[in-house]
């Protein structure tokens, strides 16, 4: 295989990691590090620089759209990446001692985690009642929807904040954004409202990814030759994602993708077992 | 107080727009500066055979800004890349700097605070020595 081919196919299967990232809510280093390293046989630490600038490109591809329509909310995000980026500077310097068959395990676990997380059922109420913290970080707002703007408040803050950092760590050690894990943080422990939760997750993938990215790019983790086909497919894939996601009915395409990744983490577990990388 | 509150709306939106245009054209530079030295480089070395199955780190070359900017004058096709790639890490870091002045302007002292917490961990992550 030429360096063409590679870069040809790299940029197709970029492209899709981008498509179905902005259909299923699940980020570009997902396909990423499993089509690198079981299909191309590339190093892991290769693989996980290029999802850590998958990463950053869906979040602020996607971002700069949800922020423009006022649902996200950037306060919340703001305190919360105290959390998510000393977590990510964490998990970049637990990369260094971390065996790499550990981390494909990891990864193949945090894929199921993930995966789960997509199909299960979210909350879309607001609370009218808010912990005392929240009002004294000023992170009750409001969002537009279809039936006017909701205003909603936040309880136990503190518990967002310390899976927030769990999520960080995650992100540094793997590579991902971990917005499954930021959801959770978001959803079921804060209480935001669905689309709230979502939008401001993705919002803070960037950063998030940023912080260990700045790591890995002096660690020489990210290649050219690799990055460049990622960045502009996945680019490319978002952006179609964004437009096609008005118009379909994203129900089974998520039930299927979250099978199939659970296929590829059951892989890259076993491979990681058998230390295949 | 409802007139202070109409003004403070504004300023929020404005620094939504704000950080949207931060993001967006972020992005749309460093795909563009992708594009043009990911053609060169295929053009120069696409033909050659991918070595990815050992990891062996990117040289100086790639991993320090100097190194890129000297790269860069050298007419590298890699370097040009990695200029792309530089800027993509940038943008989520300077839509920080841009939240950190819009919450000045807004004379929210609390979230100047925070904001400031989360530029020095990048920071610290930046100059800190864990380029090891």
């Amino acid at each position: 295989m030429t360096i063409l081919t590679f870069t040809l196919i790299l940029l197709l299967g970029a492209y899709l990691a981008g498509l179905a990232g902005s259909l299923t809510g699940l980020g570009g280093g997902v396909v990423i590090i499993p089509l690198l390293t079981l299909f191309f046989h590339v190093d892991i630490r290769y693989a996980i620089g290029a999802a850590l600038v998958a990463s950053i490109a869906t979040s602020s591809g996607s971002a700069s759209a949800y922020v423009k329509e006022g649902i996200t909310n950037i306060r919340l995000g703001m305190f919360l990446e105290i959390a998510t980026t000393a977590g990510a500077v964490i998990g970049a310097i637990l990369a260094i001692y971390t065996p790499v068959n550990i981390v494909a395990i990891l990864f193949g676990v945090t894929l199921i985690f993930s995966a789960a997380m997509t199909l299960r059922k979210k909350h879309e109420g607001a609370l009218t009642e808010g912990s005392r913290l929240s009002y004294l970080l000023k992170l009750n707002s409001s969002y537009p929807s279809k039936e006017g703007v909701i205003d909603y408040k936040l309880k136990n803050i503190g518990g967002g904040f310390s899976i927030m950092t769990l999520a960080g760590m995650l992100s540094g050690l793997l590579g991902i954004g971990s917005g499954a894990l930021k959801v959770l943080a978001m959803d079921s422990a804060m209480r935001v409202p669905f689309r709230v939760s979502t939008t401001t997750s993705n919002f803070m993938v960037g950063v998030t990814a940023a912080a260990s990215a700045v790591v890995y790019l002096q660690r020489g983790y990210i290649d050219p030759g690799i990055a460049f086909p990622v960045i502009i497919g996945v680019l490319a894939g978002a952006f179609t994602g964004s437009k096609l996601l008005m118009r379909i009915d994203v129900k089974w395409l998520k039930i299927i993708f979250s099978f199939a990744i659970t296929a590829i983490a059951l892989n890259m577990i076993y491979n990681g077992f058998n230390h295949k990388f | 107080m409802n007139t202070n509150k109409e003004t403070k709306r504004v300023t929020d939106y404005d620094m939504q727009q704000l950080i949207g245009q931060v993001l967006r054209y972020g992005v749309l530079i460093s795909g563009l500066i992708a594009i043009i030295g990911g053609i060169w480089y295929l053009f120069q070395q696409g033909s050659g055979i991918p070595e990815y199955g050992v990891f062996h780190g990117e040289g100086e070359g790639y991993t320090s800004l100097t190194g890129i900017i000297k790269g860069l004058s050298n007419g590298s096709a890699t370097e040009i890349i990695q200029l792309g790639v530089v800027i993509l890490i940038a943008t989520p870091i300077i839509r920080i700097v841009f939240s950190l002045v819009a919450f000045g302007l807004e004379r929210d002292k609390l979230y100047v605070l925070i904001t400031l917490i989360v530029l020095s961990i990048i920071l610290f992550s930046m100059f800190g020595g864990l380029s090891i």
